[in-house]
């Protein structure tokens, strides 16, 4: 009965420590030091949020760069991934169908759905080859269109972590802006 | 298979090996309350603690007290989350108006987060609401691993001890792991990862206007919100356009930083740590890797501290690490084979762009080694032997590294085995850190080592021999059954990843899974607690000449092929039938 009543005294207080305590001091610190970022990293125009830089947005017309194919259609909430296995007859029938879409070059990345759905990159290779369809939509010059592209190509973190990719809405806002 | 992958895991190799020996001994002066870092800071928070839940710390407990405290705190703080979750639609910080949890889903995420496995049968931002998120499910990330290091400190007591019965008092263990170590840790993580990019905020969900609006089918709905039926009682669908992008957001990076350093692994978002605000960054990513490893690896290192000689650590700390490499070798490698049904190399399904295969490989590796369960890339998707590896890892029994407090409990099971049967091998009776192991010590190391495996097979077994079990699988051929194989795994080994394509949120999964997620904790850690128990009384003897050295290569080697044999030999016909077919199967260009 003792072991109970403590049980019951302590799980009050752990909840106050940790489940409250906790995360107002990460919230403030995390407010303070980084206000933008703490709230999802938004893209403001015009007094609108247009969109965040981290989460990709559905993108059909040629006019612009395409983000990588989403098994949840993009959804945020909830996000989603295909979970087909690999040896999944309807994996390959998906992938068929991106290879009609984006063409018989299209790098492996846009033949596969992302992770989260809503991955906000594509590698270089993506995004050469998807130059020439954007700049003959938009009449501008390819070499315009590749300069865009190379100054919104990231490469590894510090020059370490990860991989070399492009942010597919900055990008797109940026394609815009140049017009 | 780059260079530059290479470097990546050089750097991840060395800052785990400098944490690890810096953390250890910070640890090792914390548990045996000597004087440190924090005790002047954060010293009369401790004793307030104390104070607020009416406890006397300094008093050492018996086994069975011990245990009665560990199942009292853990049982009673799952009741109340079952609670907080289907009363949340009344509680305060809820602005996206997220309905009540149902019964089994809430019984379900309560046993699943009391038990460290944080197995998702929902996905966060569409289900939990910030309070539930913050007061019930990132309370027991705190709670949970606190109560693995609290066992593991008991049992690491009852080896080394030599002060009678008691093996330590549960209040103080529970208290000192979580103000000095996973709450000081989680704070400094948090900030970084807010820093990458993570959200952290009490917002409502934002809106953004679309730059290109698409049309979609929707489903229609008649005037009471219904869908409409054609004739045919089909639904009728029509056409919207849609503008606007729905941003979720909410206080993640706190219980993000806490699910990974607890090896916890339950996300805020549904996609876990592949979703961009809970994983923005490649720097995010690494770190995240570490996180997971970080106290379980420190913990070995403490360990060796404790019982007064740094090599006993080591060699356990090295049985690990080989494991590690061994599994993350096999995977990688796996995962840039050509796959001749699909005709790519490197699939990128389920993968996201800034961790490409590599860190996917790593964090999948870390994961399922460390019972973490958090993911980053979908192993659903991964190939036959790479999602073989992360198998494998969770049927080891959860002691590559492990999870915290938990991974060295449960390796310190298999040293006893490794030990037993030495002694047996050369004819003399066992020893470990000069008491000796009888019988009654045997029975319960085998008891905690098989009662998961029993979990994994048998649950297996009734699942796939009754329809509610394979209704609900979302590949056929072998990999469904390797998707029904992997949710016991996961479950019993306390992990809580998934080949998630499996739909688990349903009362068969729901309450079969919490079955088999208790039985996988406690059903090791009573077992843990006990030989703790009976191993505190032992007299100390000096080691003879017949004593069997618990230090060195040929000690590490044993251990290693003591948890393969335990692993392979029970799980192999399992295997077989799934991951290992579906390789050969893909090789000859078979789908399903």
């Amino acid at each position: 009965m003792k072991t109970i009543l403590q049980s019951i005294r302590a799980l009050l207080v752990f909840t106050l420590l940790t489940g409250a305590l906790y995360p107002l001091i990460v919230t403030l610190i995390g407010r303070t030091a980084f206000a933008d970022k703490a709230n999802g990293s938004l893209i403001m125009a015009d007094g609108k949020t247009v969109g965040s830089t981290l989460l990709a947005q559905k993108t059909d017309s040629p006019r612009y760069f395409w983000p990588r194919p989403s098994a949840a259609d993009y959804a945020t909430v909830a996000s989603g991934a295909s979970n087909k296995g690999p040896t999944s007859a309807d994996l390959v029938k998906s992938i068929a169908e991106r290879r009609a879409k984006f063409g018989a070059d299209a790098p492996a990345e846009m033949l596969t759905a992302s992770g989260s759905g809503l991955d906000p990159h594509i590698s270089p290779a993506a995004a050469q080859q998807q130059i020439a369809r954007v700049a003959a939509e938009r009449k501008l010059p390819a070499g315009k269109i590749a300069a865009l592209v190379a100054a919104h190509t990231e490469g590894p973190q510090w020059g370490i972590f990860g991989e070399t990719r492009v942010n597919v809405l900055s990008l797109n806002l940026a394609l815009d802006a140049a017009q | 298979m780059k260079p530059h992958d290479f470097l990546q895991l050089g750097i991840f190799l060395g800052a785990l090996l400098a944490l690890t020996s810096l953390l250890g001994s910070f640890m090792a002066r914390v548990f045996t309350g000597e004087r440190h870092l924090l005790t002047k800071p954060l010293g009369w928070l401790e004793r307030l603690i104390y104070r607020g839940s009416g406890v006397d710390a300094d008093k050492g407990m018996s086994w069975r007290g011990y245990a009665g405290a560990v199942l009292a705190f853990n049982v009673l703080g799952c009741a109340l989350l079952v609670l907080i979750q289907m009363t949340q639609a009344w509680l305060p910080l809820n602005p996206a108006a997220l309905p009540n949890v149902p019964l089994d889903l809430a019984v379900n995420t309560a046993v699943s987060f009391m038990t460290n496995t944080n197995w998702q049968a929902y996905s966060g931002e569409s289900t939990m609401s910030y309070f539930t998120q913050m007061a019930g499910l990132a309370v027991h990330n705190f709670t949970s691993a606190a109560t693995g290091i609290a066992v593991a400190l008991a049992l690491t007591r009852g080896l080394a001890g030599k002060h009678g019965s008691t093996i330590g008092n549960f209040w103080a263990d529970i208290t000192r792991s979580t103000l000095y170590v996973l709450m000081p840790l989680s704070i400094l993580f948090a900030v970084v990862l807010v820093g990458q990019g993570v959200v952290q905020n009490f917002r409502e969900y934002d809106k953004a206007e679309l730059l290109v609006p698409y049309k979609t089918q929707v489903a229609k709905l008649d005037a009471a919100g219904l869908p409409v039926k054609d004739a045919q009682g089909n639904a009728v669908t029509e056409e919207q356009t849609v503008t606007e992008q729905i941003i979720p957001q909410g206080p993640a990076a706190s219980q993000i930083a806490i699910k990974q350093l607890g090896t916890n692994g339950g996300g805020f978002f549904g996609v876990n740590a592949a979703h961009p605000f809970e994983n923005p960054t490649p720097l995010a990513n690494f770190l995240t890797i570490l996180a997971i490893f970080v106290i379980p690896s420190s913990l070995v290192n403490m360990y060796g501290r404790l019982v007064g000689d740094r090599r006993q650590g080591w060699s356990i700390w090295a049985a690990m690490a080989a494991l590690f490499l061994v599994g993350l070798a096999v995977m990688w490698w796996a995962e840039v084979q050509p796959n001749p049904v699909t005709g790519l190399t490197a699939s990128m399904e389920g993968k996201e762009t800034r961790f490409g295969v590599f860190n996917s490989v790593l964090f999948a590796t870390a994961t399922t080694d460390a019972s973490c369960g958090a993911v980053n890339s979908m192993h659903d998707s991964f190939s036959p032997l790479g999602g073989l590896v992360t198998i494998v890892n969770m049927m080891l029994g959860e002691v590559i590294f492990g999870g915290v407090g938990a991974g060295l409990y449960g390796i310190l099971l298999f040293v006893l085995l490794t030990v037993f049967i030495a002694g047996l091998m050369v004819g003399r009776t066992p020893e470990y850190l000069g008491k000796k192991i009888e019988a009654r010590e045997i029975k319960w190391a085998v008891v905690g080592l098989l009662a998961p495996c029993a979990c994994i097979l048998v649950g297996t077994a009734i699942a796939v021999s009754c329809a509610a079990g394979t209704a609900t699988i979302n590949n056929t051929g072998p990999h469904g059954f390797s998707e029904i194989l992997y949710a016991f795994t996961s479950a019993a080994a306390n992990n809580g990843s998934a080949f998630a394509g499996i739909g688990v949120n349903n009362p068969f999964y729901n309450y079969g899974l919490s079955i088999v997620m208790f039985l996988g904790r406690f059903a090791v850690i009573i077992p843990a607690l006990a030989i703790a128990g009976s191993m505190a009384v032992k007299k100390v003897s000096p080691p003879s000449t017949g004593t069997f050295p618990t230090t060195g290569a040929t000690f590490t080697f044993l251990l290693i092929a003591v948890i393969l044999i335990v692993g392979g030999l029970n799980f192999f016909p399992a295997l077989s039938l799934g991951p290992i077919i579906e390789h050969f199967l893909m090789l000859s260009g078979r789908s399903f």
